[in-house]
């Protein structure tokens, strides 16, 4: 066949729309920006309705000393002692604790330190699994079977216990502001990295039996790039998704670690798990505003992530994600590519 | 008679993420009582979709308009409950892939008798009365102490036998084949063709057949409808759409099926062909004496031995062509020869180099001289790069260029040589069509200008007027640079479109080897005798000879 006479799927290939990437701006390629453009429907609610949750939390944590009338240590103000289990009035408006604490002021400085615990925990269980499942999966062998074992013996823990046992080594007991934060974050990031490892040395023991790794090996690339440039970029594409569900499970942790004690003093940060602690006493002698608050506050941030990893999780699997329904008499689309969307 | 399918101006819309698609756009049919209709049409012409319609086995985007009639009832109003009770009974399926439409965990008695369980009672006894019979007239042998064996016991060409059975229990007027025989090898293909036939004939139901393969329309088919982007292009009768294509599309779609003879190797074209004869004086590209490949068993059993004293040698500007079923070897006699799979006996020698008990580190210079195309277009490319920074990837490894930048011109040149837009090199692969996608991977093996090409399977994946463009744009790049080539194929006629020499490959070992016109014109090994006879043409009247010739031969 002549290039004079072209073939008929020449004449599609030539005419090939591409709702495509290349041409649209980064940004839009971004997770989440990516998604909510795709989203209709239920979905589009629950990731919105999860993104303004999410964001409401980030503003208060970054802006709680404008926010908030004291801070979450103080105990006095320019009148003398705060008073002990006030129910809310206009100096205090969610009431004060058993401590003597204003309960807003600590509802909105928790927001801080539960956002900077989740932000530890996740960056550095993201950037351990992942480093790890990765060199694991491809490279397979004894080392792969090894940190297999190891990840599977960590899962067999009680995943609290293991916490508690990480905060008690890492702090003493005794914990400061960074020190409470860090240990709790790092407690919880033992539990996380087996769930990244295995994630991503998943998705590369599948990548390794690609075309495009094989070819990159038949060109005669070198490990690290493989690993770097053609394995790393597709192994993560599910991460996202992890990433969401694994902070609103962090949250709960670090509410759990306080709960029981071992979370961070109330004079170095506020921490809702601890309110709720000190709280239990309360509920039953009918002062309900020191332990509703810090509980609705876990709640809604833990319902806020939540929301936005299950749409993002519905929105990555086609099969689920909702489209706009088809018109009945769409508008002729004579450039319309009918191979792609169609079933095969 | 009346039809006993009729679609009215069926129009079927898909909704997707970007705009919604026309998949069929007005198309109205015609089912004749024991006529086999063939659908033809390349990948996205709705071929599929129109046939499924008529299951209403369509997914939950889909928007149909129209009318499929279906022994009075028009399928595409009818209830969730009627529908079902027309499956099966009017209407049945066999699908493309044997291995898949079967459930590995039931016996395939249980099966077949499912299909009758959900059109009234049945006694266990009758059912299986009825799946042992119904498994004897497709052609299994011993259907009593078959009936109850598990798919996986089953060839895959069995396994397509008793996805027809399934189908025919029932007795349905019309059966819907979704590419029969795509998955099958050419031989069990020639046989599966056999047993529809017979199907029409015996139980007297009308085929819808769907395939891009105009071999197979031509052997079978009474009616052949070709459809494209979404349309119906034109309706004949076999004999007539062969002999006298009247619209341009399906002229251009015949003239791009491959004819089994041997290229021409004009005498000016120099060094390639000139070079085989010369002998050993020239040192070989690839060597291969006595090859084995052993593929390790599970614990404590002996491994699976692929590839058995094959010896083979590729001179410099040589195309070889393997052909071969699947399971024969060939794809894993390329992939040893690339590096990817280890040879485990004999010798090998590629480019000086002996490949037996061979070090990556050692080898990883020689890649360089090596090129590979992959048989999957869509896979073969990193998703996540842009075609330009695919292509420019072998230029950045071996240090030709400092950077992807760097490389722009060469990527841009390369592009070129393959006959694709430069600015594609912006794109990402999911943006190109197959064949375009197959071309830039033919750009980027041969970015380093390598000695040696091993393409494995390259136009499998394509529709029949690309596969043409593809080949077209290897055969002028090896002409005019003049790499060697192990080309690698199931399709003998594509194989003999290219190479110089052709070596058949049967379990392992290679049974026949010489040049592309003694292989293909004078077959002297009786398996390749065979793979030729099976192979359909696309002429209805040359094929019914053939097909008494393969009968003949069989017997």
């Amino acid at each position: 066949m002549s290039e004079e006479t072209p073939a008929p799927s020449d004449l599609v290939e030539e005419t090939v729309v591409v709702h495509g990437t290349s041409t649209e701006p980064r940004w839009k390629k971004l997770p989440l920006v990516w998604q909510l453009r795709r989203s209709v429907g239920l979905q589009r609610g629950m990731l919105v309705a999860g993104l303004v949750l999410c964001v409401l939390f980030l503003l208060l944590a970054v802006f709680a000393p404008l926010i908030t009338p004291y801070s979450y240590n103080e105990l006095s103000g320019p009148d003398g002692n705060f008073p002990r289990q006030a129910p809310p009035s206009a100096e205090h408006i969610w009431g004060t604790t058993v401590g003597g604490y204003d309960v807003f002021s600590r509802v909105i400085w928790g927001a801080r330190t539960a956002l900077l615990v989740v932000v530890v925990a996740i960056v550095a269980s993201l950037f351990l699994g992942v480093l790890l499942g990765l060199v694991s999966g491809y490279l397979g062998g004894w080392l792969d079977r090894v940190l297999v074992t190891i990840a599977d013996a960590i899962y067999a823990f009680p995943s609290l216990l293991l916490a508690i046992v990480l905060s008690i080594m890492i702090s003493g007991g005794q914990s400061s502001f960074l020190g409470g934060i860090l240990a709790a974050g790092l407690s919880i990031t033992v539990v996380f990295v087996p769930q990244y490892f295995r994630v991503v040395r998943a998705e590369t023991v599948r990548l390794k039996a690609e075309p495009f790794v094989e070819s990159a090996r038949v060109i005669g690339t070198s490990t690290p790039r493989i690993l770097g440039r053609h394995v790393l970029r597709n192994a993560t594409r599910s991460l996202p998704l992890i990433l969401t569900l694994n902070a609103s499970e962090a949250i709960l942790t670090l509410a759990g670690l306080g709960f029981l004690g071992f979370g961070i003093n109330p004079t170095a940060a506020a921490e809702w798990g601890y309110d709720l602690n000190r709280a239990i006493a309360d509920v039953a002698s009918g002062i309900w505003w020191t332990g509703v608050f810090p509980g609705a506050a876990i709640v809604l941030l833990v319902m806020g992530v939540t929301l936005v990893g299950e749409s993002l999780n519905d929105l990555s699997d086609p099969r689920l994600r909702i489209r706009r329904r088809a018109r009945t008499a769409p508008p002729p689309t004579p450039a319309e590519p009918v191979a792609e969307g169609a079933p095969r | 008679m009346s039809a006993v399918v009729e679609i009215k101006d069926l129009h079927v819309t898909f909704a997707t993420d970007a705009d919604p698609v026309t998949a069929v756009d007005g198309v109205s049919l015609q089912v004749q009582p024991g006529e086999v209709l063939a659908i033809v049409g390349e990948s996205g012409s709705g071929k599929t979709v129109t046939a499924k319609t008529i299951l209403r086995l369509l997914p939950e985007t889909a928007t149909v308009d129209g009318a499929v009639l279906l022994a009075g009832n028009d399928v595409v109003t009818l209830g969730p409950t009627q529908m079902r009770r027309v499956r099966g009974r009017d209407v049945a399926m066999v699908f493309q892939e044997p291995s898949a439409a079967l459930n590995p965990v039931f016996p395939i008695g249980w099966q077949i008798a499912e299909g009758l369980r959900a059109h009234g009672t049945v006694s266990k006894q009758e059912a299986r009365r009825r799946a042992i019979e119904v498994l004897g007239r497709v052609g299994i042998p011993d259907p009593e102490i078959r009936v109850d064996h598990y798919p996986h016991q089953f060839s895959g060409g069995q396994k397509q036998r008793i996805v027809i059975a399934m189908a025919l229990v029932l007795g349905p007027k019309v059966i819907v084949a979704d590419e029969p025989t795509t998955a099958l090898d050419v031989t069990v293909q020639a046989e599966i063709l056999d047993l529809l036939r017979l199907v029409r004939d015996e139980f007297g139901s009308s085929i819808v057949l769907i395939t891009h393969n105009m071999g197979v329309v031509a052997d079978l088919a009474d009616r052949v409808a070709v459809m494209y982007r979404g349309k119906l292009v034109e309706q004949a009768s076999a004999s007539e759409l062969f002999a006298r294509p009247q619209h341009p599309y399906t002229q251009a779609l015949l003239a791009a099926v491959p004819r089994l003879q041997a290229h021409s190797s004009e005498p000016d074209g120099g060094a390639a062909v000139s070079s085989s004869a010369d002998g050993p004086e020239v040192a070989a590209v690839v060597t291969a004496e006595d090859l084995e490949v052993v593929y390790p068993g599970r614990f404590g059993r002996s491994g699976f031995r692929a590839v058995n004293g094959v010896s083979l040698r590729i001179g410099p500007g040589e195309v070889v062509g393997l052909v071969g079923e699947s399971g024969s070897g060939k794809t894993t006699i390329g992939r040893t020869i690339a590096g990817l799979t280890p040879a485990t006996g004999g010798s090998l020698q590629v480019l000086g180099h002996e490949m037996v008990g061979f070090r990556e580190r050692a080898f990883r210079p020689l890649r360089a001289r090596i090129g590979f195309v992959f048989q999957d277009p869509a896979t073969s490319f990193n998703p996540l790069l842009t075609i330009g920074d695919c292509v420019a990837e072998p230029l950045v490894v071996h240090g030709r260029f400092p950077d992807v930048h760097a490389a722009r011109v060469r990527v841009h040149e390369l592009l070129d040589a393959v006959h694709l837009p430069t600015a594609y090199a912006a794109r990402y692969p999911h943006e190109l069509s197959g064949g375009q996608r197959q071309r830039a991977s033919l750009a980027r093996a041969l970015a380093l200008d390598p000695e040696l090409l091993i393409a494995d399977e390259p136009t499998s994946a394509l529709d029949v007027s690309v596969q043409a463009k593809v080949l077209e744009v290897f055969a002028e790049l090896q002409q005019r640079l003049g790499f060697a080539t192990l080309f690698i194929s199931h399709d003998l006629a594509v194989v003999a479109m290219v190479a110089d020499r052709v070596g058949v490959l049967h379990r392992g070992e290679l049974v026949e080897l010489g040049t592309a016109a003694q292989v293909l014109g004078a077959p002297t090994h009786p398996y390749t005798q065979r793979l030729l006879a099976s192979v359909p043409v696309p002429d209805p009247v040359a094929q019914r000879e053939r097909r008494l010739a393969l009968a003949a031969l069989r017997a």
